[in-house]
């Protein structure tokens, strides 16, 4: 990063950083609190991260804009919870990411191909229509009650550092163990790109597309791998959020909040998922408990994309993204 | 060129047979059956706690028509419409049915009952708002066709606190309110407030957006605050969300109090062992499996494979009762109007007229089957509420049980508060005041 | 052939310049406003004017809107709920707090409310693009209706934060019956879309599309881009806004902020790609489309006797829709408009095949 040229974005970090840490300086909170609440927070990011970074695959590999990540989440959480009702769980899990696949491929086939020299918007439209469609087809096969998805995750929360600091920091091992699952996943996915055949066609591809084709990449396959990933990645996201809220209609809707943090990582970056969905989770978190009580409370809703909105206007094309360059 | 053709012609077909296929006039009503629609939400993040209402209330109409064949005589006709909770789909569909002479709304969402209330002046049809809606509806002289029977949020508001109280002075203590963001979760803020003062504690008021799945910033917050109770006022998958949320931060169970909304089993069955000890109001019902209601709803209905539940062990849910005894007492104003204008299908106004004049006393109770799990109701023009008593039940890992006697809410103070506000609605809506004393 | 316009000759610039310059075109467009004015309130029942032509004619108002913003300036918004909110609780207020203001008075107010909110988080557009302005005006959807639900003065101190109207009249005339709210809100939209065609075909039009074409050409021969954003901004959020004081006054009668939530700005969005981007008749049509389709859904089952839960109803509707915008997209991703103006060129040519 030119820190010359981005000083505007350095300020702007600074001065939230700054912004963070103020509720200990104005004496409002004490270190302990601040740390339990910006854990949480930061914990709270990655699992945004997870479901940003099947936003961030697709857009890489085929320009879309997915807006049915949400959907996917939700589609996987409850194709495993009903199938882990009637086999065991790694067994349901192989299924249901084959069933991630195949809808992958069929997506491909009916959404992508037709579509395929359309403007970015129809595209996205498209991917609403997909969204709409797949709450439904999921609600319809699996119902609409809140399952319970057990897969060994810790309920109870973890005191840590007690002799340090009265009352000790809170941490919830159950948010801590989905990040170390999220930090497992994209370590993986690091791999995948860099040392795999596939992996390197996929960065080509997402470079640009004529050039790769052609190489003699096929395109329309590349386009299947990615979306099965991004339905990979959406069913771990699944069992993270199944497992925290349980499995219900509702969870689509917390894809929405990736959106904020694929902005503000650049919708082109893995790593910027990753930061953005840290500096998300720890700025809502914070906002909410800290500047909550002064705005009468349910401020974190806004507070994300207006924390984005704030952002982008520094730059555009957020933290990590490739510069915008307007052909006129 | 030709595939392309026929496909945009394909299309324009389509738009064209969607845009002619106006929805149809309800037609096949039979004047021989009463009408009572049935608003539900089976579908969204409501669903898990507005399936087993629907199903207990569609059921008690089955049960009326297949046991006693109908309200002397007259059967029961119905239709399920799905709301999702949304304000605009349930107006939608107050619309829709009209046509078929509906009796009774009972919509099962404050939300949706405030824009019904300012529709049924003219429409002249009964709102039955069993254990929701307008706390101020109570007052029969301004909201004549709104009836909230069996109990309001400001009785359940002002009960929590007595309960509370019970256990200790609550002069320099702290309560928190987790509430959902909308008018059914800020209904009971005005009477905690006024409590607030009178008694001496403090009201911690933390909203959560609907739906209510983001509580981690809440939970911390009261964490941090550490108050003495936490009422929940939540709907569908918030409750559960709250209750998860709450054993991450270790704060004890046995202090978090929920409204009757948030007190059954959807809410607690999520987090399972966890959630032992998490109390909340019960509206004169909790979870009985076995009143002689329930062995008929076995007999006539699910031994024949015509239950709405999908399961047997549904019958009984805290939820499942509350929507059967929501479908009662349409019944039985349905019943008390047949009784002052024949047995007949009755009209809107009639019913009105039943509704405001119930009385269901320890007898009828019994004789309905649902002896233990109602107080006696008397409705009346002044009172269009009949009871007002609630108690404390807890859930010990895996099920619910009675922890206190049945308490009244105090109406010394409530009282002028409800008439104050019934005016300002009168006032703003330039309606007539009925008065109470002349009325019929 | 009926569609001829052969031997229609313009003598003054005025004739040519005019909004419907084909007789056939001027005969149609008339003689639907005409029906819509004077046969409709005989011949449609009760049920067809509260439940399907009032939403239609508000929600197309709304796409209307949308469309100039979306379709003819080319800024992707998902926050026209919120915009509709603005317009709500602002007719609400000033209804509540100068309540010898005249209904239509109070409506224009409020579009003008919502107008200047909508300039305030059009800002943005000046340096945000495509997708990044939509997730940006999800910014102003959230605290928006974070705003009133929080700020008691919006909605009056109402306890409960649901506000009901006050009874409707227009210049001392009490609206009342479904009849009258029909009329009035026909007149409303029939204006606007009278209003927003003339504003299309004008300057500002012209200066909105070049805006969504190429943005830096068009900075380049001389169209301030600040001017054409925030002008396409405030129009449109004061038709959206006047839509959603409609919504509020005339087809609820009582709200809380969650009737103006995301899933709104999303339909609205529906309608207006299904509609026709670019597309005053467009706008129309979407909405058509989008109101009737749940219904018909709704009704499809029981009337060819399938038996189905209203679930599984609900769920199938979720389905159709998806699939049938997908299906859309890929057959005419110009929208239904874009059907209907080939359909005007096949009939100037029929019954000849070219």
């Amino acid at each position: 990063m030119d820190f010359a040229r981005h000083r505007l974005t350095v300020a702007f970090l600074a001065l939230l950083a700054l912004a963070a840490a103020a509720p200990m300086f104005l004496g409002v909170a004490k270190f302990p609190q601040w740390l339990e609440v910006a854990l949480g927070g930061l914990l709270t990011g990655v699992l945004y991260s997870l479901v940003a970074l099947g936003l961030v695959l697709i857009f890489k590999a085929s320009g879309v804009f997915n807006f049915a990540q949400g959907a996917m989440v939700l589609f996987a959480a409850l194709t495993l919870v009903r199938l882990a009702e009637k086999m065991p769980l790694a067994l349901a899990i192989a299924v249901t990411l084959a069933i991630m696949i195949a809808m992958a491929w069929v997506i491909e086939r009916v959404v992508l191909r037709p579509l395929v020299n359309q403007e970015g918007i129809v595209l996205f439209m498209a991917t609403l229509g997909v969204a709409y469609f797949l709450d439904g087809f999921g609600q319809s096969l699996w119902g609409s009650d809140i399952y319970t998805l057990h897969v060994g995750m810790p309920k109870e929360p973890k005191i840590i550092l007690e002799s340090t600091f009265d009352g000790g920091v809170l941490v919830d091992m159950e948010d801590f163990v989905a990040a170390i699952i999220a930090a497992i996943l994209v370590a993986a996915l690091a791999l995948f790109f860099q040392k795999t055949a596939t992996g390197r066609a996929l960065r080509a591809v997402a470079d640009d597309h004529q050039a790769a084709q052609s190489v003699g990449i096929p395109l329309n396959r590349i386009w299947v791998i990615v979306w099965s990933v991004a339905g990979l990645v959406a069913l771990v996201a699944g069992i993270v959020w199944g497992s925290k809220l349980g499995v219900q209609f509702s969870i689509s809707q917390v894809a929405l909040k990736a959106l904020p943090v694929v902005i503000l990582g650049g919708f082109t970056s893995i790593p910027g998922a990753i930061v953005g969905g840290l500096i998300i989770g720890l700025g809502e978190k914070l906002s909410e408990v800290y500047l909550g009580p002064a705005f009468g409370g349910g401020i974190e809703n806004w507070f994300a994309y207006v924390l984005a909105l704030v952002f982008l206007l520094f730059r555009p094309e957020g933290l990590f993204g490739e510069k915008i360059i307007d052909r006129v | 060129m030709k595939r392309e053709y026929r496909i945009k012609a394909a299309a324009l077909a389509l738009a064209v047979a969607g845009t002619l296929g106006v929805a149809l006039d309800a037609l096949a009503q039979s004047s021989k059956e009463i009408f009572v629609p049935v608003l539900v939400y089976r579908t969204g993040p409501y669903a898990p706690n507005g399936v087993p209402w629907a199903n207990g209330f569609v059921d008690y109409l089955k049960l009326v028509n297949a046991r006693d064949g109908g309200v002397n005589g007259v059967k029961i006709a119905y239709e399920e419409c799905e709301t999702g909770y949304a304000t605009d789909r349930g107006v939608e569909c107050y619309e829709r049915l009209k046509s078929k002479h509906p009796v009774a709304y009972s919509p099962l969402s404050t939300g949706i009952t405030y824009a019904l209330t300012d529709k049924v002046f003219g429409d002249h049809i009964v709102l039955i708002t069993a254990g929701y809606g307008r706390a101020d509806s109570v007052d029969g002289a301004v909201f004549r066709w709104n009836f909230p029977m069996l109990g309001t949020y400001w009785d359940g508001a002002d009960i929590l606190v007595q309960h509370v109280k019970a256990k200790g002075s609550l002069k320099g203590k702290k309560i928190a309110l987790v509430y959902h963001d909308s008018p059914y979760g800020k209904e009971p803020i005005p009477v905690l407030e006024e409590l607030a003062k009178r008694e001496g504690f403090e009201l911690l008021k933390l909203p959560v957006t609907a739906p209510g799945v983001e509580q981690k910033a809440t939970w911390l917050q009261i964490r941090q605050q550490r108050p003495d109770y936490v009422f929940v006022w939540g709907w569908g998958v918030m409750n559960s969300t709250a209750l998860k949320e709450a054993i991450a931060v270790s704060y004890p169970r046995a202090q978090i109090y929920g409204v009757w909304w948030s007190a059954a089993e959807p809410d607690v069955v999520p987090a399972e062992m966890a959630a032992k000890g998490y109390n909340g109001l019960a509206l004169g019902h909790s979870a009985e499996k076995t009143d002689p209601i329930h062995k008929d709803m076995i007999k006539y209905l699910y031994d024949k494979g015509q239950g709405t539940a999908a399961n047997k062990s549904d019958i009984g849910s805290v939820l499942y009762n509350r929507g059967m005894l929501s479908a009662m007492l349409t019944v039985e104003s349905i019943r008390a109007a047949q009784k002052k204008y024949g047995n007949r299908v009755v009209t809107g106004d009639e019913v009105r007229w039943g509704a405001e004049h119930l009385n269901i006393d320890a007898a009828r109770i019994k004789a309905l089957g649902v002896e233990g799990m109602m107080q006696p109701v008397h409705t009346s023009c002044a009172d269009h509420g009949g009871v007002h008593a609630a108690r404390i039940h807890t859930w010990d890992g895996s099920e619910w049980s009675y922890t206190s006697e049945m308490y009244t809410s105090e109406t010394k103070y409530l009282a002028p508060m409800i008439k104050a506000s019934a005016e300002k609605y009168a006032a703003e809506k330039k309606l007539p005041i009925e008065d109470c004393g002349k009325a019929s | 052939m009926i569609y001829r316009e052969t031997g229609q000759f313009k003598t003054t610039y005025a004739s040519d310049s005019q909004l419907f310059p084909i007789l056939q075109d001027r005969a149609f467009v008339i003689g639907a406003l005409v029906f819509a004015f004077v046969a409709v309130p005989f011949l449609a029942s009760d049920y067809l004017f509260r439940a399907i032509l009032t939403p239609f004619l508000i929600l197309s108002l709304a796409a209307l809107g949308l469309n100039i913003l979306v379709g003819y300036c080319g800024q992707v918004s998902l926050g026209t709920g919120g915009f509709m909110a603005v317009g709500a609780y602002a007719a609400y207020n000033f209804a509540v707090r100068v309540p010898q203001l005249d209904l239509i008075v109070i409506f224009i107010l409020a579009g003008l409310c919502a107008a200047l909110v909508g300039v305030v988080f059009g800002i943005p557009s000046l340096r945000i693009k495509g997708f990044y302005l939509a997730v940006a005006t999800l910014a102003a959807q959230f605290f928006i209706d974070w705003a009133f639900a929080r700020i008691q003065w919006f909605t009056n101190d109402t306890p409960s934060g649901s506000v009901s109207a006050p009874p409707l009249s227009v210049l001392g005339h009490a609206i009342q019956g479904p009849v009258q709210k029909y009329l009035l809100v026909l007149s409303i939209v029939a204006v606007a879309a009278l209003v927003a065609r003339n504003l299309t075909r004008g300057a500002i039009g012209r200066s909105w599309m070049a805006t969504r074409d190429m943005d830096v050409a068009a900075e380049v021969i001389g169209i301030r881009p600040l001017h054409a954003k925030l002008t396409a901004f405030a129009v449109s959020s004061f038709f959206v806004g006047m839509s959603g004081a409609l919504w509020a006054f005339v087809y609820l009668g009582s709200w809380e902020p969650l009737a103006f939530d995301v899933n709104r700005s999303f339909q609205l969005l529906f309608m207006v790609i299904i509609g026709g981007l670019g597309s005053i008749l467009g706008s129309f049509l979407g909405a058509a489309f989008i109101v009737i389709l749940p219904l018909v859904l709704n009704q499809l089952p029981t009337a060819l006797g399938i038996p189905l839960s209203t679930a599984m109803i609900s769920h199938i509707e979720f389905m159709v829709f998806g699939a049938l915008i997908v299906f859309f997209l890929i057959a005419e991703p110009r929208g239904l408009a874009r059907l209907w103006a080939i359909g005007k060129e096949k009939l100037r040519l029929w019954p000849f095949p070219h």
